[in-house]
């Protein structure tokens, strides 16, 4: 019975869709084969991923793809929403990245008894069914973690206290990043995490948690924070203790974005693992392919590298975010 | 009323006591670059901006309104500011970004006093509206972006010291100054009748529309205030995460405080207990170490602990068995 409804309901509305398809073909010659893309974003919650909106919606203008943007402030229902008013919309392709890594099946599943191919960005999901979506294009986040810790292990001398600042609690690179870092260090038993919270990738959260750390930790040689906002709080909150950033306490950050590789560049942050929000144009040509049902690769990685307080220097007159 | 004010003032003293037997040094001053520094002091600090937004808060749910919409009101003022200050650092720009930030919030407080007495919509459907409408107007005028300023005398709102924090020092200068004009004239009582009976109130000759349309514009311009504090205290503007969600901790606040949301009677001492302990709270996850996933659940149970013991028949079954053991 279930199955009868489905397959009236999908008829239905691929009726519909052949109709919108010669609606619009009577237009002008282009509109016919205008993709729509839905673009479910996180938020604005750093300098990195107003980079990463801008990039999709920059690429999505230059590729001719008709962009349907929606922000969810770090709410997974609003994303879901979003998701779902993409479905009803009927856009060619849904792209976002996932807030949480869990709890995306049933709007996905949606989706795909839609026909809408969905594209994650920037973040994965964790579910065991992989076909409810066509690739996932975005930084490998444990690698991250692995080059923070690798640097991490090149620098240390003697016994050496981290405290860390995570992520959203979580999130794919809250979790990834943590994991990333561990594994390296996990070779000097030396270097030890002495305490970790949750920073909220906020410069707010940041500062606020690194002014308890300060007072709760008797010696602190390293922080090691999730993001390059979280390690602008925290370097506020060093040298409100009196410390100098970069010297007394040294830092590791993830995303190179401008305001962190300004701090890294005058010397108050130790490196930066670059994750790169730039993802727009590499999007919109795997849009493309799956709306044509081209096969993709199911994982697409992001080029990535790392900076030292020179490379900073060098680089930072280029900085486009 | 001072029994109302024990079992907040008792929730304080035992998380203060979990910090001290967790980490000793929790509670070790010390001077630093002229001024005080160790974990009280980062309470006073952080606590301020939630203090001066429950106190506008107060006088609101006082009249049996609420006002949701702090968090984004909040969240303009910091993005006008910064905007406002953009690359420059002296102090003129910092003070008339500051002033045209207060006024636009004093701006919208008549908008929402407005909407709740003008028009008579229900306070929290009216104020809604400009919790979800105000953070896409601060999101506009940041145009989405992190707004980093480098700007002394703006730092000094939120993160200066005057030997203790200058923003602590604002929030109780405005806690002083509502006590002053609520209690030692007519103001406060007449506040309170509104919020018993707005007709009866205004049938007795009290003018409750201008009252309510008064404590919505109080509640704005603190909630302005403590927008400049929090964004200053990082020197940068986030229009996305500024004030997010401050406005329910500004309520539980209130309400742990003692006072109802039936409106009615309030306390200023307890709105200041309240928010102290919702500080507090925050400080003592991060400094005892609580891990970040179970976080939400620990504040969950403090706060429920607090607010059963405060609850009538809790406090009434309590108070017997102390008398019991008394007698006895």
């Amino acid at each position: 019975m279930l199955k009868k409804i489905t397959t009236a309901a999908s008829v239905i509305a691929l009726f519909a869709l052949t109709a919108c398809g010669s609606g619009s073909g009577g237009g002008t010659a282009t509109s016919g084969d205008t993709i729509t893309m839905g673009f479910a974003q996180v938020g604005a919650e750093s300098g990195w991923r107003t980079a990463n909106t801008k990039s999709v919606q920059d690429e999505a203008k230059a590729a001719g793809i008709d962009l349907k943007f929606s922000d969810a402030q770090q709410k997974q229902e609003n994303q879901i929403k979003a998701i779902r008013t993409y479905i009803q919309q009927k856009v060619s392709v849904i792209a976002f990245s996932p807030v949480v890594e869990t709890g995306w099946d049933t709007v996905l599943l949606e989706a795909k008894r839609a026909n809408i191919p969905v594209i994650l960005t920037d973040r994965a999901i964790d579910s065991d069914d992989t076909s409810l979506y066509k690739t996932f294009l975005g930084s490998d986040f444990v690698e991250e973690g692995r080059k923070a810790g690798d640097w991490m292990v090149a620098n240390a001398t003697g016994p050496t206290n981290v405290v860390e600042l995570q992520g959203t609690t979580g999130a794919a690179p809250a979790i990834d990043r943590k994991k990333g870092f561990e594994e390296k260090i996990a070779s000097k038993p030396d270097i030890k995490i002495v305490a970790s919270q949750t920073g909220d990738f906020t410069r707010s959260g940041g500062k606020q948690v690194m002014e308890a750390f300060l007072k709760s930790q008797p010696k602190i040689d390293v922080v090691y924070a999730h993001n390059d906002d979280m390690g602008l709080g925290a370097i506020e909150a060093i040298k409100a203790a009196g410390k100098v950033p970069g010297k007394d306490i040294k830092i590791i950050t993830v995303d190179a974005v401008k305001d962190g590789m300004t701090a890294l560049a005058n010397g108050e942050i130790n490196f930066i693992v670059e994750c790169n929000p730039l993802l727009g144009k590499q999007l919109m040509d795997l849009a493309k392919k799956v709306v044509k049902g081209e096969q993709v690769p199911a994982r697409v990685v992001t080029e990535e590298g790392t900076f030292t307080q020179e490379q900073a220097k060098a680089a930072l007159p280029n900085r486009q975010y | 009323m001072k029994n109302r004010l024990l079992w907040p003032l008792i929730a304080l003293a035992a998380l203060l006591v979990l910090n001290l037997v967790v980490t000793p040094s929790f509670f070790a001053l010390r001077i630093q670059d002229g001024h005080l520094y160790g974990g009280l002091v980062d309470v006073l600090k952080n606590g301020a901006p939630t203090l001066l937004i429950a106190l506008g808060m107060t006088l609101v749910i006082a009249t049996r309104g609420i006002d949701l919409s702090v968090g984004a009101v909040a969240a303009i003022a910091g993005a006008v500011t910064c905007v406002h200050i953009g690359t420059s650092g002296d102090a003129g720009t910092a003070f008339a970004g500051m002033a045209i930030a207060l006024v636009l919030c004093a701006v919208l407080g008549l908008w929402n006093g407005f909407l709740v007495a003008g028009l008579g919509i229900q306070p929290i459907v009216a104020t809604l509206v400009l919790m979800t409408a105000g953070r896409g107007v601060a999101m506009l005028v940041t145009e989405g972006q992190i707004i980093t300023v480098n700007n002394d005398p703006f730092r000094q709102v939120g993160a200066g010291f005057l030997i203790l924090p200058i923003s602590i020092l604002i929030s109780l200068a405005v806690l002083g100054l509502v006590a002053l004009a609520t209690r030692k004239t007519a103001l406060g009582m007449l506040i309170e009748a509104v919020g018993v009976n707005p007709e009866a109130s205004r049938l007795a000759g009290v003018r409750s529309r201008t009252i309510i349309w008064t404590v919505y514009v109080f509640a704005a311009v603190c909630a302005g205030i403590a927008g400049l504090m929090i964004s200053s205290n990082v020197s940068a503007a986030d229009a996305n995460n500024a004030g997010l969600w401050i406005e329910m901790d500004a309520i539980l606040a209130v309400v742990i405080g003692g006072t109802s949301l039936a409106g009615g009677r309030y306390s200023l001492t307890g709105t200041l207990l309240g928010a102290l302990i919702i500080q507090t709270l925050t400080t003592t996850v991060y400094t005892i170490g609580v891990a970040p996933e179970v976080t939400l659940v620990f504040k969950a149970i403090v706060v429920i602990t607090v607010c059963l013991v405060q609850a009538p028949k809790a406090r009434a079954a309590l108070s017997f068995r102390s008398r019991k053991v008394a007698v006895s």
